[in-house]
Protein backbone atom coordinates (compact mmCIF):
# COMPACT_ATOMS: atom_id res chain seq x y z
CA UNK A 1 0.00 0.00 0.00
CA UNK A 2 1.30 3.38 -1.06
CA UNK A 3 1.36 6.74 1.15
CA UNK A 4 1.29 9.99 0.23
CA UNK A 5 3.64 10.98 3.03
CA UNK A 6 6.91 12.74 1.14
CA UNK A 7 9.74 10.55 1.21
CA UNK A 8 13.49 12.00 2.24
CA UNK A 9 15.46 12.39 -1.27
CA UNK A 10 18.99 13.11 -1.17
CA UNK A 11 20.24 17.18 -1.47
CA UNK A 12 20.63 18.26 -4.82
CA UNK A 13 24.09 18.76 -4.60
CA UNK A 14 23.94 14.80 -3.90
CA UNK A 15 22.03 14.42 -6.92
CA UNK A 16 23.68 16.42 -9.36
CA UNK A 17 26.83 14.95 -8.07
CA UNK A 18 25.49 11.58 -8.29
CA UNK A 19 24.35 11.70 -11.76
CA UNK A 20 27.68 13.66 -12.88
CA UNK A 21 29.74 10.76 -11.69
CA UNK A 22 27.48 8.18 -13.38
CA UNK A 23 27.49 10.17 -16.71
CA UNK A 24 31.18 9.99 -16.49
CA UNK A 25 31.76 6.01 -15.45
CA UNK A 26 29.64 4.98 -18.05
CA UNK A 27 31.68 7.12 -20.72
CA UNK A 28 34.84 6.41 -18.94
CA UNK A 29 34.71 2.86 -19.31
CA UNK A 30 33.59 2.01 -22.92
CA UNK A 31 35.88 4.47 -23.96
CA UNK A 32 39.24 3.23 -21.82
CA UNK A 33 38.62 -0.35 -23.36
CA UNK A 34 38.09 1.31 -26.80
CA UNK A 35 41.63 3.17 -26.71
CA UNK A 36 43.44 0.96 -25.31
CA UNK A 37 43.95 -1.05 -28.62
CA UNK A 38 44.16 1.70 -30.87
CA UNK A 39 47.69 2.55 -32.84
CA UNK A 40 48.87 5.48 -32.24
CA UNK A 41 47.59 8.38 -33.67
CA UNK A 42 46.51 11.89 -32.87
CA UNK A 43 42.90 10.61 -32.09
CA UNK A 44 44.57 8.42 -30.01
CA UNK A 45 46.67 10.76 -27.66
CA UNK A 46 43.09 12.94 -27.81
CA UNK A 47 40.95 10.08 -26.17
CA UNK A 48 43.82 8.96 -23.68
CA UNK A 49 43.81 12.68 -22.98
CA UNK A 50 40.32 13.35 -22.21
CA UNK A 51 39.74 9.62 -20.49
CA UNK A 52 42.90 11.38 -18.29
CA UNK A 53 40.88 14.25 -17.35
CA UNK A 54 37.75 12.73 -16.74
CA UNK A 55 38.81 10.40 -14.61
CA UNK A 56 40.50 12.86 -12.14
CA UNK A 57 37.17 14.53 -12.10
CA UNK A 58 35.22 11.56 -11.05
CA UNK A 59 38.32 11.60 -8.28
CA UNK A 60 37.20 14.92 -7.33
CA UNK A 61 33.49 14.20 -7.16
CA UNK A 62 34.28 11.53 -5.38
CA UNK A 63 36.16 13.46 -2.47
CA UNK A 64 33.39 16.10 -2.61
CA UNK A 65 30.92 13.69 -2.54
CA UNK A 66 32.19 11.81 0.65
CA UNK A 67 32.52 15.10 2.32
CA UNK A 68 29.00 16.12 1.49
CA UNK A 69 27.87 13.13 3.01
CA UNK A 70 29.20 14.26 6.47
CA UNK A 71 27.56 17.89 6.00
CA UNK A 72 24.03 16.58 4.38
CA UNK A 73 23.66 12.60 5.90
CA UNK A 74 21.74 10.51 3.14
CA UNK A 75 18.19 9.57 3.53
CA UNK A 76 17.85 6.56 5.86
CA UNK A 77 16.92 3.13 3.53
CA UNK A 78 13.49 2.42 2.82
CA UNK A 79 11.91 -0.45 4.23
CA UNK A 80 13.63 -3.83 2.62
CA UNK A 81 14.42 -7.12 3.85
CA UNK A 82 17.38 -6.91 5.66
CA UNK A 83 19.46 -8.87 3.05
CA UNK A 84 18.85 -6.37 0.69
CA UNK A 85 19.92 -3.84 2.47
CA UNK A 86 23.18 -5.40 3.42
CA UNK A 87 23.77 -6.08 0.24
CA UNK A 88 22.58 -2.26 -1.07
CA UNK A 89 25.07 -1.24 1.59
CA UNK A 90 28.11 -2.73 0.35
CA UNK A 91 27.60 -1.81 -3.33
CA UNK A 92 27.78 1.83 -1.80
CA UNK A 93 30.40 1.31 0.08
CA UNK A 94 32.64 -0.81 -2.75
CA UNK A 95 31.77 1.87 -5.65
CA UNK A 96 32.55 4.50 -3.26
CA UNK A 97 36.26 2.30 -2.85
CA UNK A 98 36.53 2.10 -6.67
CA UNK A 99 35.70 5.74 -7.42
CA UNK A 100 38.37 6.76 -5.36
CA UNK A 101 40.79 3.18 -6.48
CA UNK A 102 39.89 3.58 -10.23
CA UNK A 103 41.03 7.24 -11.17
CA UNK A 104 44.21 6.58 -8.61
CA UNK A 105 45.23 3.41 -10.58
CA UNK A 106 45.24 5.25 -13.91
CA UNK A 107 46.89 8.38 -12.06
CA UNK A 108 49.29 5.93 -10.93
CA UNK A 109 49.41 4.02 -14.15
CA UNK A 110 50.37 7.13 -16.22
CA UNK A 111 52.97 8.24 -13.86
CA UNK A 112 54.96 5.09 -14.07
CA UNK A 113 54.97 5.05 -17.95
CA UNK A 114 56.46 7.99 -17.68
CA UNK A 115 53.29 10.77 -18.88
CA UNK A 116 51.95 13.41 -15.87
CA UNK A 117 48.50 13.93 -15.98
CA UNK A 118 47.64 17.44 -16.67
CA UNK A 119 43.93 18.36 -15.94
CA UNK A 120 42.66 19.69 -18.54
CA UNK A 121 45.42 20.49 -20.04
CA UNK A 122 46.23 23.28 -17.71
CA UNK A 123 46.64 22.10 -13.93
CA UNK A 124 49.71 19.71 -13.85
CA UNK A 125 48.91 16.83 -11.52
CA UNK A 126 52.51 16.03 -9.39
CA UNK A 127 53.86 12.34 -10.50
CA UNK A 128 52.57 9.61 -7.95
CA UNK A 129 55.44 7.06 -8.73
CA UNK A 130 58.65 7.50 -10.78
CA UNK A 131 58.83 6.30 -14.74
CA UNK A 132 59.22 2.42 -14.29
CA UNK A 133 57.92 0.23 -17.24
CA UNK A 134 57.43 -2.89 -14.78
CA UNK A 135 55.29 -1.46 -12.59
CA UNK A 136 53.42 0.61 -16.00
CA UNK A 137 52.17 -2.89 -16.84
CA UNK A 138 51.59 -3.69 -13.34
CA UNK A 139 49.84 -1.01 -12.60
CA UNK A 140 47.50 -1.31 -16.17
CA UNK A 141 46.37 -4.89 -15.25
CA UNK A 142 45.30 -3.54 -11.58
CA UNK A 143 43.62 -0.46 -13.38
CA UNK A 144 41.84 -2.97 -15.77
CA UNK A 145 40.88 -5.47 -13.34
CA UNK A 146 39.58 -2.45 -11.17
CA UNK A 147 37.43 -1.51 -13.82
CA UNK A 148 35.84 -5.03 -14.53
CA UNK A 149 34.72 -4.89 -10.74
CA UNK A 150 33.57 -1.05 -11.24
CA UNK A 151 31.41 -2.50 -14.44
CA UNK A 152 30.27 -5.58 -12.36
CA UNK A 153 29.09 -3.33 -9.05
CA UNK A 154 27.63 -0.50 -11.50
CA UNK A 155 25.80 -3.14 -13.12
CA UNK A 156 24.26 -4.71 -10.18
CA UNK A 157 24.01 -0.71 -8.54
CA UNK A 158 21.22 -0.25 -11.89
CA UNK A 159 19.91 -3.44 -12.01
CA UNK A 160 18.98 -2.80 -8.02
CA UNK A 161 17.63 0.84 -8.51
CA UNK A 162 15.14 -0.76 -11.63
CA UNK A 163 14.29 -3.89 -9.26
CA UNK A 164 13.00 -0.72 -6.50
CA UNK A 165 11.09 1.01 -9.21
CA UNK A 166 9.82 -1.17 -11.66
CA UNK A 167 8.97 -4.28 -9.45
CA UNK A 168 8.75 -3.61 -5.94
CA UNK A 169 7.51 0.46 -7.19
CA UNK A 170 8.77 2.63 -4.11
CA UNK A 171 10.70 5.34 -4.23
CA UNK A 172 14.13 4.08 -4.25
CA UNK A 173 14.55 5.89 -7.85
CA UNK A 174 12.82 8.98 -6.66
CA UNK A 175 15.29 9.95 -3.94
CA UNK A 176 17.51 10.43 -6.56
CA UNK A 177 15.89 12.36 -8.85
CA UNK A 178 15.84 16.04 -8.85
CA UNK A 179 11.53 16.18 -9.32
CA UNK A 180 9.34 14.29 -7.13
CA UNK A 181 6.62 11.62 -8.03
CA UNK B 1 83.27 49.08 2.04
CA UNK B 2 86.49 47.02 2.82
CA UNK B 3 84.00 44.03 2.01
CA UNK B 4 83.63 45.87 -1.50
CA UNK B 5 87.32 46.37 -1.97
CA UNK B 6 88.02 42.78 -1.86
CA UNK B 7 85.10 41.28 -4.01
CA UNK B 8 86.43 43.99 -6.61
CA UNK B 9 89.81 42.44 -6.17
CA UNK B 10 88.66 38.83 -6.23
CA UNK B 11 86.44 39.41 -9.35
CA UNK B 12 89.37 41.47 -10.68
CA UNK B 13 91.77 38.39 -9.78
CA UNK B 14 89.45 35.62 -11.81
CA UNK B 15 88.88 37.89 -14.65
CA UNK B 16 93.00 37.72 -15.37
CA UNK B 17 93.38 35.27 -18.84
CA UNK B 18 94.09 31.78 -17.91
CA UNK B 19 95.52 29.82 -19.59
CA UNK B 20 93.75 29.40 -22.89
CA UNK B 21 93.18 25.54 -24.21
CA UNK B 22 91.34 24.81 -27.31
CA UNK B 23 88.74 21.87 -26.52
CA UNK B 24 87.72 19.77 -29.56
CA UNK B 25 86.95 16.45 -28.41
CA UNK B 26 83.67 15.96 -27.67
CA UNK B 27 83.04 13.33 -24.71
CA UNK B 28 79.74 11.77 -25.89
CA UNK B 29 79.43 9.73 -22.98
CA UNK B 30 79.54 12.40 -20.78
CA UNK B 31 77.23 14.59 -22.81
CA UNK B 32 73.22 14.68 -23.21
CA UNK B 33 71.01 15.87 -25.95
CA UNK B 34 67.86 16.25 -24.55
CA UNK B 35 64.45 17.52 -25.76
CA UNK B 36 60.73 18.58 -24.70
CA UNK B 37 58.10 19.03 -26.35
CA UNK B 38 54.13 19.52 -25.20
CA UNK B 39 51.18 16.81 -25.99
CA UNK B 40 47.91 17.89 -25.17
CA UNK B 41 49.41 20.23 -22.27
CA UNK B 42 51.30 17.84 -21.21
CA UNK B 43 55.33 18.43 -21.40
CA UNK B 44 57.19 15.12 -22.33
CA UNK B 45 61.10 14.85 -22.53
CA UNK B 46 62.86 12.79 -25.06
CA UNK B 47 66.63 12.29 -26.16
CA UNK B 48 68.85 11.43 -28.75
CA UNK B 49 72.07 8.81 -27.63
CA UNK B 50 74.09 8.76 -30.45
CA UNK B 51 75.62 12.09 -32.02
CA UNK B 52 79.12 13.32 -33.36
CA UNK B 53 80.93 16.91 -33.67
CA UNK B 54 84.06 18.33 -34.75
CA UNK B 55 84.31 21.58 -32.73
CA UNK B 56 86.63 24.01 -31.49
CA UNK B 57 86.29 26.30 -28.63
CA UNK B 58 89.28 28.46 -27.18
CA UNK B 59 87.40 30.95 -24.31
CA UNK B 60 90.02 33.18 -25.66
CA UNK B 61 88.99 33.34 -28.99
CA UNK B 62 85.38 32.43 -28.77
CA UNK B 63 84.59 34.17 -32.74
CA UNK B 64 86.57 31.56 -33.56
CA UNK B 65 85.29 28.60 -32.74
CA UNK B 66 82.74 26.21 -34.28
CA UNK B 67 80.93 22.93 -34.59
CA UNK B 68 79.76 20.62 -36.81
CA UNK B 69 76.95 18.22 -35.11
CA UNK B 70 75.28 15.24 -36.25
CA UNK B 71 72.67 13.26 -34.90
CA UNK B 72 71.66 9.58 -35.50
CA UNK B 73 68.12 10.49 -35.60
CA UNK B 74 67.72 6.43 -34.89
CA UNK B 75 69.08 6.66 -31.55
CA UNK B 76 65.70 8.73 -30.53
CA UNK B 77 64.26 8.04 -27.27
CA UNK B 78 60.54 10.16 -27.05
CA UNK B 79 59.97 8.53 -23.82
CA UNK B 80 57.65 5.57 -24.74
CA UNK B 81 58.13 2.57 -27.15
CA UNK B 82 54.70 2.97 -29.42
CA UNK B 83 55.83 6.85 -29.99
CA UNK B 84 59.75 5.74 -30.60
CA UNK B 85 58.05 2.89 -33.34
CA UNK B 86 56.09 5.70 -35.00
CA UNK B 87 58.51 8.76 -35.15
CA UNK B 88 60.40 6.64 -37.82
CA UNK B 89 57.83 6.63 -40.17
CA UNK B 90 57.25 8.97 -43.15
CA UNK B 91 54.85 11.91 -41.79
CA UNK B 92 57.85 11.94 -38.39
CA UNK B 93 61.70 11.96 -39.25
CA UNK B 94 61.43 9.45 -42.20
CA UNK B 95 64.54 7.64 -41.13
CA UNK B 96 64.69 5.35 -43.74
CA UNK B 97 65.42 8.26 -46.60
CA UNK B 98 66.49 11.07 -43.85
CA UNK B 99 68.74 9.18 -41.26
CA UNK B 100 70.95 12.37 -40.12
CA UNK B 101 70.21 15.61 -38.53
CA UNK B 102 73.21 18.10 -38.83
CA UNK B 103 73.77 21.81 -37.48
CA UNK B 104 76.98 23.65 -38.68
CA UNK B 105 77.67 26.74 -36.88
CA UNK B 106 77.87 29.83 -39.14
CA UNK B 107 79.45 32.17 -36.45
CA UNK B 108 79.65 32.37 -32.51
CA UNK B 109 79.29 35.59 -30.55
CA UNK B 110 80.26 36.39 -27.00
CA UNK B 111 77.28 38.10 -25.20
CA UNK B 112 79.43 38.72 -21.91
CA UNK B 113 80.00 36.61 -18.67
CA UNK B 114 80.64 33.25 -19.86
CA UNK B 115 77.58 32.72 -22.03
CA UNK B 116 78.06 32.66 -26.08
CA UNK B 117 75.51 32.86 -28.82
CA UNK B 118 75.92 30.09 -31.78
CA UNK B 119 73.78 30.87 -35.11
CA UNK B 120 73.81 28.08 -38.12
CA UNK B 121 71.87 26.12 -40.25
CA UNK B 122 70.32 22.99 -39.15
CA UNK B 123 69.10 20.61 -41.51
CA UNK B 124 66.16 18.23 -40.58
CA UNK B 125 64.46 15.97 -43.20
CA UNK B 126 65.93 17.80 -45.96
CA UNK B 127 64.65 21.51 -44.81
CA UNK B 128 67.89 23.81 -43.40
CA UNK B 129 66.58 26.87 -41.29
CA UNK B 130 68.87 29.22 -39.19
CA UNK B 131 69.05 28.31 -35.65
CA UNK B 132 70.59 30.49 -32.43
CA UNK B 133 71.36 29.11 -29.49
CA UNK B 134 72.88 30.74 -26.22
CA UNK B 135 74.72 28.71 -24.41
CA UNK B 136 76.80 28.68 -21.05
CA UNK B 137 80.79 27.59 -21.19
CA UNK B 138 82.29 26.30 -17.97
CA UNK B 139 85.70 24.45 -17.33
CA UNK B 140 85.45 22.50 -14.68
CA UNK B 141 88.48 19.11 -13.96
CA UNK B 142 90.26 19.86 -17.23
CA UNK B 143 87.26 19.75 -19.42
CA UNK B 144 84.75 21.91 -21.02
CA UNK B 145 80.88 22.13 -20.16
CA UNK B 146 78.92 23.50 -23.04
CA UNK B 147 74.75 23.77 -21.68
CA UNK B 148 72.21 25.50 -23.85
CA UNK B 149 69.20 25.70 -25.47
CA UNK B 150 67.15 26.51 -28.37
CA UNK B 151 63.76 26.02 -29.83
CA UNK B 152 62.79 24.72 -33.10
CA UNK B 153 59.58 24.80 -35.23
CA UNK B 154 58.86 20.96 -35.45
CA UNK B 155 56.19 21.72 -38.83
CA UNK B 156 58.89 24.09 -40.26
CA UNK B 157 60.92 21.02 -40.95
CA UNK B 158 57.98 18.90 -41.73
CA UNK B 159 58.71 16.56 -38.98
CA UNK B 160 55.16 15.03 -38.04
CA UNK B 161 53.10 16.06 -40.65
CA UNK B 162 49.50 14.69 -42.47
CA UNK B 163 47.64 14.24 -39.21
CA UNK B 164 49.80 14.65 -36.70
CA UNK B 165 49.94 18.43 -38.34
CA UNK B 166 47.49 18.94 -35.30
CA UNK B 167 49.19 21.50 -32.97
CA UNK B 168 46.25 21.33 -30.74
CA UNK B 169 47.76 17.38 -29.56
CA UNK B 170 51.19 17.81 -30.51
CA UNK B 171 52.84 21.57 -29.50
CA UNK B 172 54.64 23.21 -32.98
CA UNK B 173 57.67 24.29 -31.06
CA UNK B 174 60.04 21.53 -29.54
CA UNK B 175 62.62 22.84 -26.96
CA UNK B 176 66.16 21.45 -27.78
CA UNK B 177 68.94 21.45 -25.06
CA UNK B 178 72.22 20.36 -24.89
CA UNK B 179 75.15 19.59 -22.30
CA UNK B 180 77.97 18.62 -24.01
CA UNK B 181 81.36 17.69 -22.41
CA UNK B 182 84.44 18.25 -24.49
CA UNK B 183 88.07 17.71 -23.96
CA UNK B 184 91.03 19.42 -25.08
CA UNK B 185 92.85 19.48 -28.23
CA UNK B 186 95.05 16.06 -27.85
CA UNK B 187 99.10 17.24 -28.22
Amino acid sequence: MKTETPVATYSLPAIGAHWLVAVLILALLPLGFYMEGLPLSPTKLQLYSWHKWMGITVLVLAALRLGWRLVRRPPPPLPAPAWQQQIAELTHVLLYVLMFAVPLSGWLMSSAKGFPVVWFGLLPLPDLVGKDAALGDLLKEVHMVLNLGLAALVALHLAGALKHHLIDRDSTLFRMLPFKK
Amino acid sequence: MKKLVLTSLTALLLAQPVLATEYTQLDSHASELEFQYQQMGVKLNGQFRRYEAQLKFDPAHPEQASVQFQVDLSSIDTGSPEANGEVAGKDWFNLAQYATARFNSRSVKALGGQRYEVTGPLTLKGQSRDVKAVFSFKESAGKAQFDGTFTLKRLEFGIGSGSWGDTSIVADPVEVRFHLVANPRKP
